[in-house]
């Protein structure tokens, strides 16, 4: 997405759950945005194909994908995010 | 994901198929892979060209459901896996080296993002066909929900293919999961002619046979001698259910069809299907799912009855799992259970876990629900059981490579 890694977006820390590691390698990666969305974006920038495999072409989180910041829940991709906001992506792993 | 090498390292399979004292061995170079994908990964068979000796390699995508690996035989080295988890989105992945090192593809199949935020999205690729040698590059998908997909660059992009995935009337053929397949519906079955690229078939559980002769640009219902439940209207599409249909590399005039209301058999350009399947015996019945063709002689193929009576249990017929198969285009069927359970055993074989390789006489191959994978190197007359303790198994293809 044009302008997601924008010089003046914020650098924030993203938390990648376990299954998403075969993409960043680690649990703590760096991405550029000041909303969700734009994170999102960047992070697949950084690590291509990650995105998708948490949301679907219709821009929905897919089921058993959670996203909180600062400790609440998202559900909402435009969610504006604050200088210090940390994303938390975390997977609700369930079945068998 | 980037590249990755698949973790486990090369063994044994748990059972070898020993030779068969006797047995004919077939004048044939090069060796077989058996392509394994199963509902926990995938799994590589490297078999030697007499179809003795098996190295059971992998896990590959240890934790992906896998529903569907095939190789190119345009080619022979470019391998394709549909894959995804029960938590994570689609994917294919892509292999040049039989699974040494893997890719993803920089575009999965997908579909349109629709501007009213009711659009659909893909679950599953199920379904991967390459084209003919004519279109080198083009590969087809076909996903759950029902969508049709095309790659014209080896499976590295895919987008979405035809009018059907948003043709209004398809859209409705289509049904919803409230209408059948228990992981959702399915697009399958993708065809295309050998001796031209512009004629495709393909099948919708639910949903029918349809037919295009214009490169996909429109497609037809091919229901012709369909039987549907009773008391539905064979005329309406949504209530057809193929479940797999192939057509015959030595006369591609000549389709066959296991479907959930039997075993049919079409000659083109008759549009009508004819039901070979109510020669079958009737304490078995002729439901079932996975359908075999022999690769030089039309007339015959093999198909696995599965138990649809009442509640369709979807186990072999009374516990006695058996192959079945007609050599003169289903007049008449012969039981095949040699060196299978002969009672108790409650397994099945899925749509796309049944195949045979091209080699004379013609070696069958099946994977089970229960994770067993079993060859016949006879043409059905005798099988053994290749493997063990393996994840359920949702699809196997199998290739001769150099």
């Amino acid at each position: 997405m044009p302008g997601s890694s924008d010089a003046g977006s914020t650098s924030r820390r993203v938390l990648i759950p376990s299954s998403l590691r075969s993409y960043t390698a680690s649990m703590w990666v760096q991405a550029q945005g000041d909303t969700l969305a734009e994170v999102l974006r960047d992070l697949d920038r950084r690590y291509a194909g990650l995105r998708f495999r948490m949301i679907d072409e219709q821009d929905r989180l897919r089921p058993h994908m959670r996203v909180f910041v600062r400790g609440r829940a998202v559900h909402d991709l435009r969610l504006a995010l604050d200088a210090g906001d940390e994303v938390h992506i975390v997977q609700a792993l369930s079945g068998g | 994901m980037p590249a990755t090498r698949a973790r486990a390292s090369p063994r044994r399979a748990p059972a070898s198929a020993p030779a068969r004292r006797g047995a004919k061995t077939p004048a044939v170079s090069g060796r077989l892979v058996l392509l394994v994908a199963t509902r926990k990964g995938a799994w590589l068979l490297h078999g030697d060209a007499r179809r003795r000796d098996w190295r059971l390699d992998g896990p590959h995508f240890l934790g992906h459901t896998v529903h569907h690996l095939k190789l190119d035989p345009r080619d022979g080295r470019t391998l394709l896996a549909a894959a995804r988890t029960g938590h994570l989105g689609p994917t294919v992945f892509r292999s040049c080296d039989f699974g040494r090192t893997w890719k993803e593809a920089a575009r999965p199949p997908a579909f349109e993002k629709a501007a009213d935020g009711n659009g659909r999205a893909v679950d599953h690729t199920f379904w991967l066909a390459p084209s003919i040698a004519a279109e080198p590059q083009v590969w087809y998908a076909g996903t759950s929900p029902q969508g049709l997909f095309r790659s014209d660059d080896g499976g590295v992009t895919w987008a979405p293919f035809s009018v059907i995935n948003d043709d209004p009337r398809y859209r409705a053929w289509f049904g919803t999961v409230q209408d059948g397949t228990p992981d959702g519906p399915k697009l399958h079955s993708i065809i295309v002619d050998p001796r031209d690229a512009r004629h495709l078939y393909f099948g919708l559980s639910g949903g029918g046979v349809h037919e295009s002769i214009d490169g996909g640009r429109s497609f037809r219902p091919l229901l012709g001698g369909l039987q549907v439940v009773e008391g539905f209207d064979a005329g309406t599409p949504t209530f057809h259910d193929p479940h797999c249909i192939r057509i015959c590399p030595s006369n591609p005039d000549r389709l066959y069809q296991q479907n959930h209301c039997g075993i049919y058999r079409i000659d083109r350009p008759s549009d009508t299907w004819v039901r070979i399947g109510a020669r079958m015996p009737k304490r078995v019945g002729d439901i079932g799912f996975p359908l075999v063709v022999h690769p030089r002689n039309h007339d015959t193929a093999w198909v696995f009855p599965m138990d649809g009576s009442d509640v369709w249990p979807r186990v072999s017929p009374g516990g006695s799992p058996a192959a079945y198969v007609t050599r003169n285009g289903g007049r008449s069927w012969q039981r095949q259970d040699a060196g299978f359970p002969q009672a108790q055993a409650w397994w099945t074989v899925k749509r796309q876990a049944m195949t045979g390789d091209a080699l004379d006489p013609v070696g069958l191959y099946l994977g089970t629900t229960q994770g067993e994978l079993w060859m016949s190197r006879d043409e059905g007359a005798r099988w053994q059981c290749m493997a063990r303790h393996l994840p359920e198994i949702y699809a196997i293809e199998v290739a001769q490579v150099e």
